[in-house]
């Protein structure tokens, strides 16, 4: 039996047991139980209809649990208001699962959480262990969350944009653990743009199938990190790619441009050199001006300012940097890159040790430090 | 999301405002102390923040290396180490300001006539994985 196939018809079965009446938080429960039901039952009995046997198996859960909390008369008037199991809305409540689940009363790692188990079908042990942190903590976090969107009426309009932001986190998150949580956001980005059309949800789809293609040639066999410019482009995935830009143009034909989409297009455009010094960076610095102004984000402002330096130059590179903030996450590091493209490699060097100590993480940290020494394990002259 | 460390020192983190040693409080003044740490971490596991606490014993000893077929060398504990780590948690928070807020709760436990220690505490990010959208230059 295929886990994901199975996970894929959550928020299905979830849409029908809220619309049949049951309250979220419990319905929830309930599919999660039918789901670990159906783990243990397939392999040896395979339903004729998979939907269908989870619909009738988390209702009946359903049941139990209210009966349980004493909740008779409620149930009563359910059991007489139990509609046919059959094909329901299925698209329109899949979408009113992800508005719920990234509802803006939530905090983004409460919103994290809930879209994994609700939408994505992840059991709490999954979660927890993919997060890092004990399984009780991951059970917390997610029951509180339910109960925070308890009052939220299931038919309420939500905004795309808190749903994709959640998506993004999820897929940054990257690998650690053993659920693949770059794969589950493609999945669930997958999943949404079939239930909205909407561009910048194409955007961000697009976006994650481009990094993605390049993830194998991203870190070298001792997991250190390989940058774009000295990556195996061989080892990138060009069926990803492929995909990454169709649904890219289809979301830029409809033009109504967004930040997912023109980061996808910078993604793209890496994407499609077939060396580094083949890249296009006269373009990719067009489109980091669209991402400035769309976001105005200093990160963007940053980024730009490597790619003048690709485009234009170190020199102008660095006075693009000079406008920026120097206490910006990575700022000493694109400092020092700059500053060795135009070989200043004693700077350089200072830099780069700079940037190591703020690195944000352990690769990042080993990379720097090792830019740092092999510039300072030149003969001196 | 990210983890912290909140680190707890015997010993190499500025006074503390009620700096009474634990062993000149009352044993009521210690449980209530206790109490109040066991309630912090239930909160913060309630919260769904809370990943690991651990406290430390104030003895330790320094080993190194000492060679292809010798025993480690062992040497300590050294009185005039600055640095000596009494405990630790780990909390996993939306953000650095949060992280911030909780170790100032913790800070509050109280002390020597129930009062809140005010004991500083060290705040420490903990080094992630690489985000799966990095952005190293030149990429």
């Amino acid at each position: 039996m295929n886990e994901v196939l199975l996970r894929s018809l959550t928020p299905g079965v979830l849409g029908i047991l809220v619309r049949r009446g049951a309250d979220f938080a419990a319905a929830e429960d309930a599919v999660q139980d039918a789901l670990v039901e159906a783990v243990r039952v397939w392999p040896a009995d395979p339903p004729r209809d998979p939907k269908g046997w989870l619909v009738t198996v988390a209702w009946r859960r359903f049941l139990d649990a209210t009966r349980a909390d004493a909740a008779r008369h409620r149930r009563e008037d359910l059991l007489d208001e139990e509609p046919p199991p059959g094909p329901a809305p299925a698209v329109d409540d899949t979408l009113q699962l992800y508005f719920l689940c990234a509802h803006p009363s939530l905090t983004s790692a409460s919103a994290v959480a809930l879209t994994l188990r609700a939408v994505g079908g992840l059991t709490t042990r999954q979660i927890a262990q993919a997060y890092l942190v004990p399984e009780a903590t991951m059970a917390q976090r997610i029951s509180r969350a339910k109960r925070t969107v308890s009052g939220v009426r299931f038919d309420q309009p939500g905004d795309v944009a808190t749903v994709l932001r959640v998506l993004y986190l999820v897929f940054n998150e990257g690998y650690s653990g053993d659920v693949d949580l770059a794969a589950e956001a493609i999945r669930l980005t997958r999943q949404l743009a079939a239930a909205i059309d909407h561009p910048e949800v194409a955007g961000l789809l697009a976006l994650m199938l481009l990094h993605h293609a390049r993830r194998a040639a991203r870190t070298a066999p001792d997991g250190s990190l390989v940058p774009l410019a000295e990556q195996d482009r061989g080892r990138w995935d060009t069926g990803s790619i492929a995909e990454g830009v169709e649904v890219l143009q289809a979301a830029l034909a409809w033009d109504r441009l967004g930040e997912f989409q023109a980061q996808a297009a910078i993604a793209a455009l890496h994407a499609d050199a077939p060396t580094a010094e083949e890249t296009d960076w006269v373009q990719i610095v067009e489109w980091y001006d669209e991402l400035t102004r769309l976001t105005d984000s200093p990160v963007v402002r940053l980024n730009r300012a490597v790619a003048v330096g690709q485009a234009d130059g170190a020199r102008a590179g660095l006075a693009a940097l000079a406008e920026l903030d120097p206490s910006l996450p990575r700022h000493a590091a694109v400092a020092a890159y700059l500053h060795e493209r135009d070989g200043d490699l004693a700077t350089a060097a200072r830099l780069y040790a700079e940037a190591a100590r703020q690195a944000p993480n352990l690769p990042e940290h080993d990379h720097l430090m090792r830019q740092a020494a092999r510039l300072n394990a030149r003969p001196r002259r | 999301m990210a983890k912290y460390l909140l680190l707890k020192h015997y010993r190499g983190a500025p006074a503390s405002v009620n700096d009474v040693p634990m062993d000149q409080w009352t044993p009521e003044e210690i449980s209530a102390h206790i109490q109040y740490m066991n309630d912090f971490a239930a909160r913060l596991e309630a919260a769904g923040e809370w990943v690991d606490g651990q406290a430390l014993a104030p003895e330790g000893t320094f080993v190194r290396y000492d060679g292809e077929g010798r025993p480690p060398v062992t040497d300590g504990p050294f009185a005039e180490t600055k640095d000596l780590i009494a405990g630790w948690m780990v909390i996993d928070v939306d953000s650095y300001e949060r992280a911030i807020e909780l170790a100032g709760d913790l800070s509050a436990a109280p002390g020597a006539g129930g009062k809140p220690i005010h004991e500083w505490l060290e705040v420490r990010p903990f080094l992630t994985a690489p985000p799966a959208i990095t952005d190293l230059p030149p990429a």
